[in-house]
Formats: C-alpha cells, structure tokens, sequence
C-alpha cells in the first residue's frame, strides 16, 4: 500500500474538475464523460487495491487493524498545541467507504454516459461530479476533526450544486436552496460541537481526541464530565451537537424534511448523493467517533431514538408517496435511521461492539441495493418521462434488465435471504434485540413496512396496468427502448453487488475495536424479520399486481391518518408555519421595523434638517461678484475692528 | 508742516485704497472694476516705498516688494483681460451682474 496511491484517490476527481470546470464546456464538451469515468476508474481501482493490502497485507498489528495515517501536514497553528492538519487516515471504516464512494461514483458515472447524454451542459454535470467525487474522499480519509468539517461543507456545496442542476426549473432552485439551508443550519451544531469537542480536549485530531476522550483517568475527559449545562455534562452536549450536524446531512428527523425535495436533480445524482454516500457521511461521523460516544450512553441514547425514530416515520410516509423517487427517498430516510440506531444501541468492543459492525454493514450493503434502485428508477424515468407512478405500469417485458435488476435490489432491501439487505438487516435486529427491545421491535416493524412499500413501487412500476405502453401510439415516437448499453452495465453490476455484498466479511474487518468479530446467522431469530418481510411482499402483491380499487378503499379508510402520511406528517408545514409565522413575524418584523424606523429614521432627521438649513442659506450664493466682495469687505472691517478692541 | 512724513503718505494711500474699494463695488463695468483693483494695489506699493523710506531708510527690501508687485499686476491684468474678453464672448457684455450665471 503506497501513500501515493492514497492520495491519488481524491486527487483525480478534483483533477477531472478542475479540467472539466474549466475548459469543459468549451473545448472538452464530446470527451467530458469519458475523461470523468476513466479517471474515476482508476480512482476505484486505487481504492480496491488499497483496500486489499490494507485488510490482507499491511492492516493489521498483532491481529488488530490500526489507525494510519498515510499523510499529514500542519496547515494552520493556531497555538504551540492547537493545530488544523491536513492529512489521510486510513483504518477500516474509511477503506471501507473508499471502495463505496468509488465504486459507486464510477456505476453513476457510467449511467451518466447514456442517461445525461445530449444534455447542454454536459461537460459542467461531469465537472460537479468530479467535486464532489473528490470533497466525499476527502470527507472519508480526514485526520482531524476540521479537516471533515470542511469537506464537509464542500460536499454540501456540491450537492447544492447538482440538486439545482436544472436551474431553469423553478423547484430545482426551490429545493436546491432548502437542501442548503437546512443543512447548513444542522452543522451550525456541528460546528459547535467541534469547539466544545476541541476545548475539553485541547486538540482536534481524531486519534488525540478519541485517545483523551475515552481514558477514563484523563483530566480531559474528567473536565469535560464534571463541567455541565443545564444538567448535562458538556461531553454529551459536544457529542449531541456534533451529531446534530450528522443528522443534518444524514436526513434525520426533523432535518429529514430537504432529503425529498432533493430528489429535484438528476437521477444519477440522487443515486450517488443522495443515496450511497452523503447522506450517509452523518453516520460515518458518529462511526469515526464511536470510541467517544461508546463512553457517553446519554448521547448515544439521542442517537438511537432520534434513528429509530426517523426509520418508522420515513417508511411510514413512503408507504403513500406516489413518486417513485420520492418512495426512493424516504426508504434511504428510513434505512439511514437503522445505521444510526445500529449504532446508538452498541457499545465498545467484542460482542457489545455488535451494533457497530452491523451499522456499517448495512451501509455498505445499502449502498448497492439504494443507487441500484435509484440507477433502475433513472431507467425507467428516462423512457416514462414521469416521475409518478400513475404514469407506469406493465414494464416489464420493455425493459427486462431495468426488471431484473430492480427486483433483486428490493429483495435486498426487504432483507429476503439469500440478497445482501438480509444479512446487514438481520445483524442490526440482533444487535437491536440484545439491548433496547422497543427499538428492536420498532425496527422489525419498519422492516415489514420496508418490503410492503418497496414492492408496492415494483409492482406499480412493472406489473399493475398490463402493457399499457406498448400501445401507446405517442410512445413510438420517444421510444429509446430501455436506454444504451452504459446504462445497462451499471445495473447488471450493481445487480450482481446487491446479491453478493452480503456475503463480504464485514465482520472480521470493521468493528468498534479492530478485533474480528464471530458472527452467525440463528435462523431461528431469522424467522421474525422474514416472515415479517415476505408479508409485507404479499401484501404489495395482493394490492398493486393488478390495478384495482383495493389500495383505495383502504386509504380511504385510514381517513386522517393517511391523509397525514401523504402529507408526510405536515413537517413542510410545520417549518414554514415556524419560520414564516413565529419567526419571521415576531423577530423579523420588529427588527424590520426598528431598522426601518428609529435607525434610517435619526438618519433621514439629520439629512432633513442638512437640507431645511441649507435651503434658508442658499440665497447667499447669487452669483453677483460685487456682492461677494462686498461681503468680503465687511468681514475684513469686522476683523479691523475686533483687533482694534481687542488693542486697547 | 514743513515737511511731508510718513503720516500724509499713509493717509494718500488709504484714500487710494478706499476709492478702489468703492470703485470694485460700485462700477459695473469690468474694466473699470480691473482699474480699481489697480488702484488698490498701487495704495499697497505706496505703503511699501513709505515704510521702507521713513523706518528702514539703509535697506531696499521695500522697494524689491514693490518691483514684484508691479510686475504680478502686469501678469494678473493680463489674465484678467483674458477672462474678460473670454465673458465678452460668451455674454457680450462686460457688464458684470451680467456674469452671474455661477449660483446654486
């Protein structure tokens, strides 16, 4: 493992954006996407070679994977022992997410060849890619706690660039911007639990930091235990904050409410963003922190309820969204909330470190199954030309690959064994099981729901209306089959990753403590989430094969409740009453007014009285030299006299 | 009185300086107006050769001041001829209430 290779990794994307921000457009336009995927071809295949050395040749030490660090430098010294670094940590979770972050970036890019082709800015969708390619390896391999932190933000920027990717669409704007906001507002806490993180601990590296944090005869960890606010010790406030910042990238709730509009950009994008890896960066975080926040239960609980929470409640709304991205986007919502409660319910090390394993298990396995399913909706938008479902139905003989594969990474998600969901899924429950019971059943519940309305978006998509399409008289004339062969690759791929991820030993790899860890699948705790699962399926199956009233009645029937669901809980409505009611009306409107008022009004008050003066004076100045010299004659006489007095 | 001194020459240039004043204020014509600023720097040269004459008789300072004078009077009528001749052209006139037209 060279650190040349490393650093290689980051750097090519960032070349290929640069390059293509540049001169794209102009001169590279025809090559963009070729010079964009072989570069991050090569990136991907660094990562897989990095990874391979690492976990079989150089990672180890006395049988435990260590924290390298391939690179650092100072970049800024603030004082003679607090210092921003820049630098590479490679340990298992961020090899890990090298090979998901390339891989995945390299399927889109891919996808991207066939499905954004012809597009006028062709070249600047590559260049953006390339960002943020580059600003979520840089995320991934940071030392140091502000290092992620800025990287952090550029990964926000990217995604705010290519949610509002089609700009000329009012929505994209719209949703672009509240992506933006709302994030950012979310690493406000980050940032400051960055400070509060850095003061007790006096440094921001990680190693430093973890190492500080979790000794439990440390003055710094004794510091930040015995100082509190408002009850709560200052460790579990810099814990919660930075977790803040997680759950606003990661869509937790209630900073959920961007991840659905976001769904506005490309669909390539929303694959590779909003899916495999950013919105992930939120668990990746607290993961990258475990060791702390395994030594603060009361963080960890936040962590926990506020996952678990958002898992139900997004797999709830995704069971009435009527476009399939949306569905898409609540099911990542939803997934995303198992990681974090995966986490929440683990400790550190050996069997307590279960949950650990387990959360970044399923994010690696999500990863494939999500972008497959978002790279297959992708397909089928790209010959619907809709996003909702009405419009779809009886797919499935036009696009057998789309089918095929769609239907392996919804079996994946719905944890059906042998596909790769089952086994991440199966070790969160387990790990969910043998400490919090209420998580845990809240968490087998969500999994049924997960296989009912992922099924229920399959159906709809390629069963229901029976060949509907291959009628239509309007549709020969958009017909581009089932899209090129660069669209096929990715999902056939992505296909094969969804079924056989599972069976990656995740386990001896990456645990809380770097010890490989002995898992086993109880077939009889199997039962339970399988069974749950396949009914889930039925269910989809004996509501949505075939078009018929039943789905109806029985959302008639929920009346308010599935009015409330539709509207995704009136979260939108919540925040815009918040803001535009509460805060806008009684902090806004009287700054607004004090401005307005009492601070241009003392200006306006010297400014008149400026003006009323001059005006009575003006006269003076008539334009009659003899006047003027006459006045200057009185003066000087003025003057003769005064000294005259002033003489005697 | 069998003398002049110091005190008539002081009291020829006041005059002097006073009739150009009322000269500069009255006249309307900017000629005449140029002659009574002449007739008030001419009161000024008088002053000079008197002081210099009555208090420091040995030296010639006064006398060099007055030189100078003469010489910027010359130099200003020039230009002030210029400036009217200029206004002449523009207005033709050299009245100057006529030249008002620098107001707010």
């Amino acid at each position: 493992m060279s650190s040349l290779n490393i650093v290689l990794i980051p750097l090519l994307p960032l070349a290929v954006f640069l390059l293509l921000g540049l001169f794209g457009r102009k001169y590279l336009s025809k090559f963009a996407g070729v010079i964009a995927t072989f570069s991050v071809a090569v990136a991907a295949f660094l990562s897989l070679s990095t990874a391979y050395s690492y976990f079989f040749i150089t990672g180890k030490t006395e049988g435990v994977y260590q924290k390298l660090e391939v690179m650092k430098f100072t970049w800024l010294q603030f004082a003679p022992n607090i210092s921003i670094d820049m630098g590479m940590l490679i340990d298992p979770i961020s090899v890990m997410m090298l090979v998901v972050v390339t891989f995945v970036s390299l399927m889109v890019h891919v996808f991207s060849l066939g499905y954004m082709k012809g597009e006028a800015r062709y070249a600047t969708y590559y260049a953006y890619l390339g960002l943020f390619t580059f600003s979520m390896l840089g995320l991934v391999l940071s030392t140091n706690i502000f290092q992620i932190y800025m990287f952090w933000e550029l990964v926000g920027v990217s995604s705010f660039l290519l949610i509002g990717y089609y700009f000329e669409k009012p929505s994209a704007v719209a949703a672009s911007k509240k992506a933006f906001i709302v994030t950012r507002f979310a690493d406000l806490g980050f940032l400051i639990g960055i400070l509060i993180l850095g003061f007790n601990a006096e440094t921001l590296d990680f190693g430093t930091l973890i190492q500080r944090l979790t000794d439990p005869t440390s003055t710094y960890l004794q510091g930040s235990v015995a100082s509190s606010f408002l009850g709560i010790s200052s460790l579990t406030w810099g814990l919660v904050m930075v977790f803040l910042g997680g759950a606003g990238k990661s869509a937790m709730f209630p900073f959920h409410i961007w991840l659905p509009d976001a769904m506005e950009g490309p669909t390539p994008v929303s694959a590779l963003i909003h899916a495999a890896t950013m919105v992930v960066a939120g668990v990746y975080l607290v993961a990258r922190l475990f060791p702390v926040f395994s030594f603060d239960v009361a963080a960890l609980d936040v962590v926990t309820y506020v996952g678990a929470f958002s898992a139900i409640l997004a797999a709830v709304i995704a069971c009435t969204q009527t476009d399939i991205k949306r569905v898409l986007a609540y099911s990542t919502m939803s997934q995303i909330g198992y990681m974090m409660f995966s986490l929440g319910v683990s400790r550190y090390g050996g069997e307590h470190g279960l949950g650990y394993m387990a959360s970044m298990f399923h994010l690696f396995t999500h990863a494939f199954f999500k972008s497959l399913l978002f790279l297959g909706a992708g397909a089928v938008i790209h010959m619907v030309h809709s996003n909702e479902m009405s419009d779809m139905g009886g797919l499935r003989k036009s696009m057998p690959i789309t089918h095929i594969t769609f239907l392996i990474a919804c079996l994946a998600i719905a944890g059906v064994p042998p596909f790769a969901g089952f086994f991440s899924k199966e070790e969160i429950l387990l790990a969910a099981f043998h400490s919090n019971k209420l998580i845990y059943v809240l968490a087998l519940f969500t999994s049924g729901l997960t296989a009912f309305y992922m099924f229920r978006l399959y159906f709809s998509i390629f069963w229901s209306k029976e060949t509907q399409h291959t009628t239509d008289a309007h549709h020969d004339e958009h017909d581009h089959g089932e899209g090129t062969l660069s669209m096929k690759i990715p999902l056939i791929i992505l296909g094969i990753c969804a079924i056989s991820s599972g069976f990656v030993p995740i386990a001896s790899w990456i645990t809380s403590d770097g010890l490989p860890l002995e898992t086993h699948i109880d077939m009889a705790f199997s039962v339970a989430p399988v069974a749950l699962g396949l009914g889930g399926i039925l269910l989809a199956l004996f509501l949505y094969k075939k078009a018929n009233p039943r789905p109806d009645t029985i959302a008639t029937s929920m009346g308010g409740f599935y009015r409330a669901a539709h509207r995704k809980f009136y979260m939108d409505e919540l925040y815009l009453f918040i803001t535009k009611k509460i805060i806008i009306k009684l902090v806004g409107r009287p700054a607004a007014w004090i401005d307005k008022n009492i601070v241009d009004g003392f200006m306006n008050f010297i400014a008149a009285v400026t003006a009323l003066f001059s005006e009575l004076i003006k006269g003076l100045q008539s334009g009659k030299l003899q006047q003027y010299a006459a006045y200057y004659f009185a003066g000087v006489l003025c003057f003769v006299l005064l000294f005259i007095y002033l003489w005697h | 009185m069998n003398e002049i001194g110091l005190t008539h020459i002081l009291f020829v240039s006041t005059m002097l300086f006073f009739i150009g004043v009322y000269g500069f204020l009255t006249r309307k014509n900017m000629i005449t107006m140029l002659m009574a600023v002449e007739l008030i720097l001419n009161s000024v040269n008088i002053n000079f050769i008197a002081f210099n004459k009555y208090l420091y008789g040995d030296k010639l300072d006064g006398l060099f001041f007055t030189i100078f004078i003469i010489t910027i009077a010359a130099a200003e009528a020039a230009v002030a001829i210029a400036i009217i001749i200029n206004l002449y052209r523009n207005l033709k006139s050299i009245d100057v209430d006529d030249a008002d037209i620098m107001k707010f």
